[in-house]
């Protein structure tokens, strides 16, 4: 990939600016530390760490309480995710936060050049299965959060540099699962 | 004195404002790794291409140096940083779903999010599967309820499980990481020329 939009580049400069071509991603030690900085700035200002799949239940839990109110105060889940009424669910610290990734993801893919209509595949699969695998991976992967009480991003970071037991139990439940599974969806990526 | 929220430096409504900023540096993070494209975090599990590892453990052995060094010196209160508890069990085999996800989906929550807002369809499709996944954990979780809030340990940190001063934790976390990185570095070699493809 690099050597094609070398080539590419080195055609187009006379003729057309660069600026089309998207980046290279940036140094994977440079982000880790820059990521970390994040967190350890949610450390000392906030005292608590980063999230994403607890403003995902917030939604479920306020949409489904929109729809059947009775059914979702029943149910103790739910019930975690809701206010008694007299302030809004969704006024929460995650689903604020979980926005500004959203923000944050495209200030900078749009820096880069990097912002772009597609769909994300190995060589050998079909939009159509990509599509359908990414649908059945989130419903696991959100089931999986829920039991985990958290998600990469809640357990694994916040807790990995808390030093959190659980967290890491469950990191390394994380990595040997996905090199359990990594063989058998092989097709997908390869 | 941190954490400053702890100590009332500032209201609730406020601190939705440093939610989004905060957020804003998360997702601007993971963009600059490759995390909104599926095909990057992917190939941590065929071993081409090792930036999860990588950022991740840069990332929270960063963390965990900053909150150790500013605890020492006196200024921050750890005890006041939010721990989860530990229910090892379902954190356990809720990790094992979470990694199989990660392989057949392509995303973890937090990169899905960046995914979806750099325009990749496979992102939003995967959020949807989340927000569904999510659904049917409700739906069921009177029926596993009793699983959920089985084996718990409270709070506890490494340190005080493996009877271990924070600061020698610290250290063989920091010393596991190098060692991770040196593995990742020779992986990506081997496995780049195996598999015929180049460095993404």
């Amino acid at each position: 990939m690099s050597t094609l939009s070398g080539i590419f580049s080195k055609n187009e400069v006379k003729t057309e600016e660069i600026v089309h071509q998207p980046k290279p991603y940036s140094n994977p030690y440079l982000v880790g530390v820059g990521l970390g900085l994040v967190l350890l700035a949610a450390f000392v200002i906030m005292g608590r760490g980063l999230g994403a799949s607890g403003a995902a239940s917030t939604v479920v839990a306020v949409t489904v309480s929109k729809v059947a109110p009775e059914h979702a105060s029943k149910n103790n889940f739910y019930k975690e995710y809701l206010t008694d009424g007299t302030t809004n669910p969704l006024k929460d610290w995650l689903v604020f936060e979980v926005l500004g990734v959203a923000a944050g993801g495209f200030l900078s893919g749009t820096l880069a050049h990097r912002v772009k209509r597609t769909i994300e595949k190995g060589p050998n699969v079909s939009n159509r299965k990509r599509l359908i695998y990414a649908f059945i991976g989130g419903a696991i992967m959100g089931f999986g959060a829920k039991l985990a009480r958290g998600c990469t991003s809640g357990q694994a970071l916040t807790g990995g540099a808390l030093l959190n037991l659980g967290s890491w139990a469950f990191m390394f439940a994380v990595f040997g699962g996905g090199y359990l599974a990594a063989y058998f969806f092989r097709r997908q990526w390869l | 004195m941190m954490p400053y929220y702890k100590f009332d430096y500032f209201s609730f409504d406020f601190s939705l404002v440093v939610a989004f900023v905060i957020g804003i540096g998360f997702g601007f993070a993971l963009e600059r790794g490759g995390f909104g494209n599926a095909r990057i975090l992917a190939a941590q599990f065929y071993f081409y291409n090792m930036r999860v590892l990588k950022v991740m453990f840069t990332a929270i052995v960063t963390a965990m140096l900053g909150v150790f060094y500013l605890s020492w010196i006196g200024w921050l209160d750890m005890s006041l940083i939010y721990l989860t508890d530990t229910y090892i069990l379902p954190q356990i085999i809720g990790g094992l779903l979470l990694g199989i996800g990660f392989v057949i989906g392509g995303y973890c929550p937090g990169t899905s999010v960046v995914s979806a807002s750099t325009g990749r369809y496979d992102g939003m499709v995967y959020l949807l599967g989340i927000f569904f996944g999510i659904f049917v954990f409700g739906e069921i979780f009177p029926l596993i309820e009793n699983f959920y809030n089985s084996t718990p340990m409270g709070k506890v940190t490494l340190p005080q499980f493996l009877g271990l001063s924070h600061g020698l934790v610290v250290f063989l976390v920091v010393m596991m990481a190098l060692g991770a990185f040196a593995a990742a570095e020779w992986s990506e070699k081997v496995m780049t020329k195996k598999l015929g493809r180049e460095k993404e």
